[in-house]
């Protein structure tokens, strides 16, 4: 017994020393009070916690059933195994959707919303709205850019549809995918304290894109200005909900890597803004030549030369 | 010739939505087939300069329809809903209806003219079969929901007769 007690100091004790090693533990900031108790939360629940979220699905109920609360852990190939996933309530929805709106400064959206609890209902119908906004405020905007022009023919451009979707759908796994795979590679070099599951990654990704839904509404208004303005604004709130969520988890590795990853994050995140309002929505102050339809090619340039 | 009928009762049921168990009970999927074909083929037809700016294909329409309605049953049966997969797809198939009635009147008034009077008839009665349509789906189904969920089940049905109509408003004549 004796030996169990000296055995289970010294685990505190290595507790101690990490959390005395990382400088931040001692400086006030905003984020520590919520992180110190979480840190060691996670820590120790960290390996019960991976092996319940890995989609092999493990049987390993008596762990993950302390260690998570209520969370069954059912066989991959039963319906019950991804019932988990939908283990949400409206308000719970809702809540989550207002945390990624309204990011408060120094908490992190996973442990203040996700909880171990990462649902695939949010992310997967936000992406489906925004595939269909985009695709239908792409064509608003486009129809009310070119009403007034005479050689304007309004197109329904359904196949944009299929472009948005493809792109916004591998947007939000491919890229938690390879955050996910990073920061496990990394995790095997440096010991995080703060580790995520592909699930609650993916779940960041899609409640993160909840703001380019209004966004993309707004951008039907045909003025430069007031679209880069959105561009950024929003840009601000989701890639600060992806910021805050995901320092915590590099920053204790290598500065540069820390600040590498972050900025990837960023970066890819401002691409898809650009991309779509680039792609989905004509330029308001050119003069955008009307669709030529070959047929009457020739009118069409008798009309511009007038 | 029974067959017929019960599909001909699931119509009017669609039409006076009350709740009744006998279109979850006994659920055909000939209504829906049908109703999809025919909004498929109207949506034929649409102007386009080139292949890729023109409305939806018959194959998109169905693809749509068909694999909108499995997505919105699995949802509801993975956030815990009581019906069978084959119910919902027949009631969200029969819902369809008045999303089909409305086509055929948009293309009716559009064969009278394509102006600014007839484009504003069109938005009202696509918008009323719509609301028609989203209100009919959820009477019958929202009660398999559990009851801090249905919001989260309504909203999916939305989106995809949402989808629907916003095809069928835009479709544009030769």
């Amino acid at each position: 017994i004796a030996c169990l007690v000296m055995y289970l100091f010294a685990e505190f004790d290595d507790a101690a020393n990490l959390l005395a090693a990382n400088p931040d533990a001692t400086t006030i900031s905003i984020d520590e009070p919520v992180e110190i108790p979480k840190n060691q939360h996670s820590r120790l629940q960290e390996p019960g916690r991976e092996e319940d979220d890995e989609l092999l699905g493990t049987d390993d109920s008596d762990k993950t059933e302390l260690l998570a609360g209520q969370k069954k852990s059912a066989p991959f190939w039963t319906f019950e195994y991804y019932q988990t996933f939908f283990d949400v309530d409206t308000y719970q929805v809702l809540d989550r959707i207002k945390g990624s709106v309204f990011p408060v400064p120094g908490k992190n959206f996973v442990r203040l919303y996700i909880r171990s609890n990462p649902d695939l209902y949010g992310p997967f119908w936000i992406c489906a709205t925004l595939v269909f906004t985009i695709a239908v405020s792409g064509n608003l905007s486009n129809f009310f850019i070119h009403l007034g022009k005479p050689t304007y023919h309004y197109v329904p451009e359904f196949r944009k549809v299929s472009i948005a979707a493809t792109t916004i759908y591998a947007y939000a796994w491919l890229v938690p995918l390879a955050l996910w795979g990073f920061l496990m590679w990394r995790n095997s070099k440096v010991m995080n304290i703060v580790s995520y599951s592909f699930l609650e990654i993916v779940c960041v990704y899609g409640y993160s894109l909840f703001i380019y839904i209004p966004t993309a509404i707004l951008w039907i208004i045909p003025q430069k200005v007031v679209r880069w303005v959105l561009v950024v604004f929003s840009l601000c709130l989701s890639g600060s909900v992806l910021v805050m969520t995901f320092w915590p988890a590099v920053r204790d590795d290598n500065r540069r890597i820390a600040l590498a990853t972050v900025g990837t994050i960023l970066l890819l995140h401002a691409l898809l803004a650009v991309g779509c309002l680039a792609y989905f929505f004509d330029a308001p102050e050119l003069d955008f030549p009307a669709p030529i339809i070959p047929a009457h090619n020739a009118t069409t340039v008798t009309t511009k030369s007038r | 010739m029974r067959d017929l009928k019960a599909v001909g009762k699931k119509f009017v049921h669609v039409m006076y939505p009350r709740k009744s168990s006998a279109l979850l009970r006994d659920w055909d999927l000939w209504g829906p087939l049908v109703l999809c074909v025919s909004l498929a083929l109207m949506l034929q037809g649409g102007s386009a300069d080139s292949k890729d700016d023109g409305g939806p294909q018959f194959a998109e329409v169905f693809v749509i329809i068909w694999f909108g309605a499995v997505v919105i049953t699995l949802n509801s049966k993975l956030l815990g809903g009581t019906i069978s997969f084959f119910q919902s797809l027949c009631v969200l198939g029969y819902c369809v209806l008045p999303l089909t009635v409305a086509m055929l009147v948009c293309r009716l008034v559009l064969l009278a003219g394509a102006g600014t009077i007839s484009f504003i008839i069109r938005l009202i009665v696509v918008v009323a079969m719509f609301g028609w349509s989203t209100l009919a789906s959820t009477a019958f189904l929202a009660d398999s929901q559990p009851p801090n969920r249905k919001a989260l089940v309504v909203y999916p049905i939305f989106l995809f007769y949402f989808v629907i109509s916003w095809m069928i408003l835009t479709f544009t004549p030769q």
